[in-house]
């Protein structure tokens, strides 16, 4: 399944094992939620800090969080909003915490900013939007993907982020302890961009033993060598953690390489091109996705999250119909994978975008693009019907 | 920071002051105009923290935005400078996963008690182990003194140019409402009961909250009758009153010539505080903790 663009051991990244052990589920099988299986990981990824405020269809991320953190010596705190969720994770994250938060729509909304602060202070931390309808309340609780865009553009100024689309319950597992690996290794947010059928649903888990997870820990700043706490020419910061002596001023305005704040704009420049460029310099690295019938491919479905069981469907009853589809699936909406949709789009006729949203990632697809690219897009609130791909596919293959 | 002095004539230099090693001495000098109280909030905490018995490095500023939020980033500490009004969630979370922390949130009176107000009242009723001092000079002086939740009603600011029609949060009475376990106003003229204030706080186990009266001759200074620095402090000094024990639904603050200003230590009481029933919680669900447990 996750064959390509797996997160590897660096030298700025240690193994820790030791405190991911305890309290963490039995190996085995289990039938589980999908928000149920987000906290096993996140207990398995070594996360012991939760700060949330309910919300459908994320709730049980919150409600099994609170349920788990104190048994395995962490925190789950409910705070006044999402504001102060979202400022609280920066708070834990620099007292050296994993920290995380689930939220839906209108919460993932209110972070915005705080999500930014996070970005342009380096603190690694886990938000999970568990999508429903849109804009506004929308329809809680039914499925959506209108969060896409506001994931990658949604807080002011320039970002560069980084969000992970699951399409299953194992999936869902398994990528949120993929976003804390690169939370703690690029030391920015991370999304988990799930979507309310893959959070409400149950299926099938397999939660692997620890010693077979590879679990990455932040580099921490030592306060005896510290020398520049914002060491621009480097990808990867060591991390001054709170309380261990580094005396650093961690700014939201923009700051040099002690941590100032600077109005030179050849610090704008260096201080932007490091958050930026960490990102896009190891954009490769990050990519995931997973290929069907890509082979021989001549129509090809570009899909992600939920939308992407409704796109294997629609792929294996337009085979039976005699047209040669593959299904490509985005596993990293962000960053954006523009090489392999460039790779794939060489090789086929068309692609096609099933969306339940008006046209979001299918603008990054036809921007890398080298065929024609159709967004079929539809309103939130029913899963994508795989006939509606299957006459997309008829259409553009005839 | 070198500053020249004279001594009978003749120029001495000195190079040092004792309390350089607690602040960035190389960045200053600092943002604050001329006659500003920031400034002495900034050497009060100082002060109290050459006596505090915790490490220095378990010392924490996180601020806000805006003048008052410019204090963290002069303090040689762990020092977070983060958005505007969020002062007091980051430090929640940071209190949380650290309990051996000293947190200190020092920022505005628009900051804490208007775009923060929400987060304010919270935490006081959860009782977080943080400490908070709101700098209130009435107006928001960094964006050219407009009208926020602290400006007395009448006062004039760019954005009630014709008097302002709001009445202000009585604060102090708010938080202790709200569930604080110390609460106490001072303003920038009691530079010694800010600092003691500001040890008490250390030791208290809970929320404790110090509201500090400050001058803003530019802004809101200038349009309500103060326009000059020692003005608004010549004003605390012949209408300040100290009275610890003050009924708090009478203690809202008013700048007019004829108005008081109630100030004191007005609450210091004993709650269980956020991080203390944390604790206890986990010691109570922690018994599974290490063992693999079933879904």
């Amino acid at each position: 399944m996750r064959r390509s663009g797996e997160v590897k051991v660096s030298a700025t990244t240690t193994i820790n094992k030791k405190n991911t052990s305890s309290g963490a589920l039995k190996p085995g099988t289990y039938f589980m939620m999908g928000n149920f299986a987000c906290v096993e990981a996140a207990i398995m990824a070594g996360c012991r800090f939760y700060a949330g405020y309910p919300i459908t269809p994320s709730s049980e991320i919150f409600e099994r969080a609170c349920v788990r953190f104190p048994e395995v010596g962490g925190s789950a705190i409910e705070m006044e909003d999402e504001v102060a969720s979202a400022a609280a994770l920066i708070g834990a994250s620099y007292a050296g915490s994993k920290a995380m938060t689930a939220t839906s729509g209108p919460g993932f909304s209110l972070m915005m900013e705080n999500i930014g602060l996070a970005f342009i202070t380096e603190a690694p931390l886990v938000i999970v939007n568990v999508q429903r309808a849109g804009p506004s309340t929308g329809i809680p609780t039914l499925v959506g993907q209108g969060d896409m865009m506001q994931a990658r553009w949604g807080s002011h100024g320039d970002l560069e982020t980084i969000a992970y689309s699951p399409s299953s319950v194992q999936e869902f597992f398994d990528l949120t302890i993929t976003a804390f690996n690169t939370a703690e290794r690029f030391r920015t947010p991370v999304f988990v961009m799930a979507d309310q059928v893959i959070g409400m649903m149950w299926e099938r888990l397999k939660i692997p033993s620890i010693e077979g997870v590879e679990v990455l820990q932040r580099k921490v700043m030592d306060a005896k060598t510290r020398a520049k706490p914002f060491d621009y020419a480097n990808d990867f910061i060591p991390m001054p953690i709170v309380g261990t002596g580094t005396n650093i001023n961690v700014d939201s305005l923009t700051h040099d390489y002690r941590g100032y704040p600077s109005t030179d704009y050849t610090v704008s420049e260096s201080m932007i091109g490091h958050l930026l460029g960490k990102i896009r310099r190891h954009a490769e690295e990050i990519w995931k996705w997973d290929g069907y019938l890509l082979d021989d491919a001549e129509e090809l479905v570009v899909a992600y999250g939920s939308t992407a069981r409704s796109a294997l469907a629609a792929v294996k009853q337009a085979r039976a119909n005699g047209i040669k589809a593959g299904l490509l699936r985005l596993i990293t909406p962000w960053p954006f994978p523009d090489a392999i949709i460039e790779r794939y789009s060489r090789r086929v006729h068309n692609i096609v975008v099933p969306e339940l949203n008006y046209g979001q990632i299918v603008h990054p697809v036809r921007e890398n693009a080298q065929c024609p690219v159709i967004g079929i897009n539809r309103a939130p609130g029913a899963l994508m019907d795989p006939t509606t791909i299957v006459d997309a596919l008829e259409v553009v293959a005839n | 920071m070198s500053r020249p002095v004279t001594d009978g004539g003749r120029e001495m230099i000195a190079t040092k002051h004792p309390l350089d090693p607690m602040i960035r001495a190389e960045r200053l000098p600092n943002i604050w105009c001329p006659g500003c109280g920031i400034g002495i909030v900034l050497a009060a905490y100082v002060n109290a923290l050459t006596k505090s018995t915790k490490p220095h490095e378990k010392n924490v500023c996180i601020s806000g935005i805006g003048c008052t939020g410019r204090i963290a980033g002069y303090l040689n500490l762990d020092t977070y400078h983060t958005t505007h009004g969020r002062a007091i969630p980051f430090a929640t979370g940071m209190a949380v996963a650290k309990p051996d922390l000293e947190v200190f949130v020092i920022a505005g009176d628009g900051d804490i008690s208007t775009i923060g107000g929400n987060h304010l009242i919270h935490a006081a009723r959860r009782n977080v182990d943080i400490n908070v001092i709101m700098v209130n000079n009435f107006n928001y002086g960094m964006t050219g003194g407009q009208h926020g939740a602290t400006t007395p009603l009448n006062a004039r600011t760019h954005t009630s140019p014709y008097g302002n029609v709001e009445s202000p949060f009585n604060v102090p009475y708010l938080v202790s409402a709200a569930g604080a376990s110390f609460v106490a106003r001072w303003t920038a003229l009691h530079v010694i009961q800010v600092t003691k204030a500001i040890k008490r706080m250390m030791e208290i186990k809970g929320f404790a909250f110090l509201e500090v009266l400050s001058p803003c001759p530019p802004t809101y200074g200038e349009y309500n009758g103060y326009p000059a620095a020692l003005d608004m402090m010549k004003h605390f000094r012949e209408r300040s009153v100290v009275d610890n024990g003050a009924d708090l639904s009478t203690v809202s603050v008013a700048t007019g010539a004829d108005d008081r200003i109630v100030v004191g230590n007005f609450v210091d009481r004993k709650r269980p505080s956020y991080d203390e029933l944390l604790t206890e919680l986990q010691a109570r669900t922690g018994k599974k903790s290490g063992a693999l447990t079933e879904a």
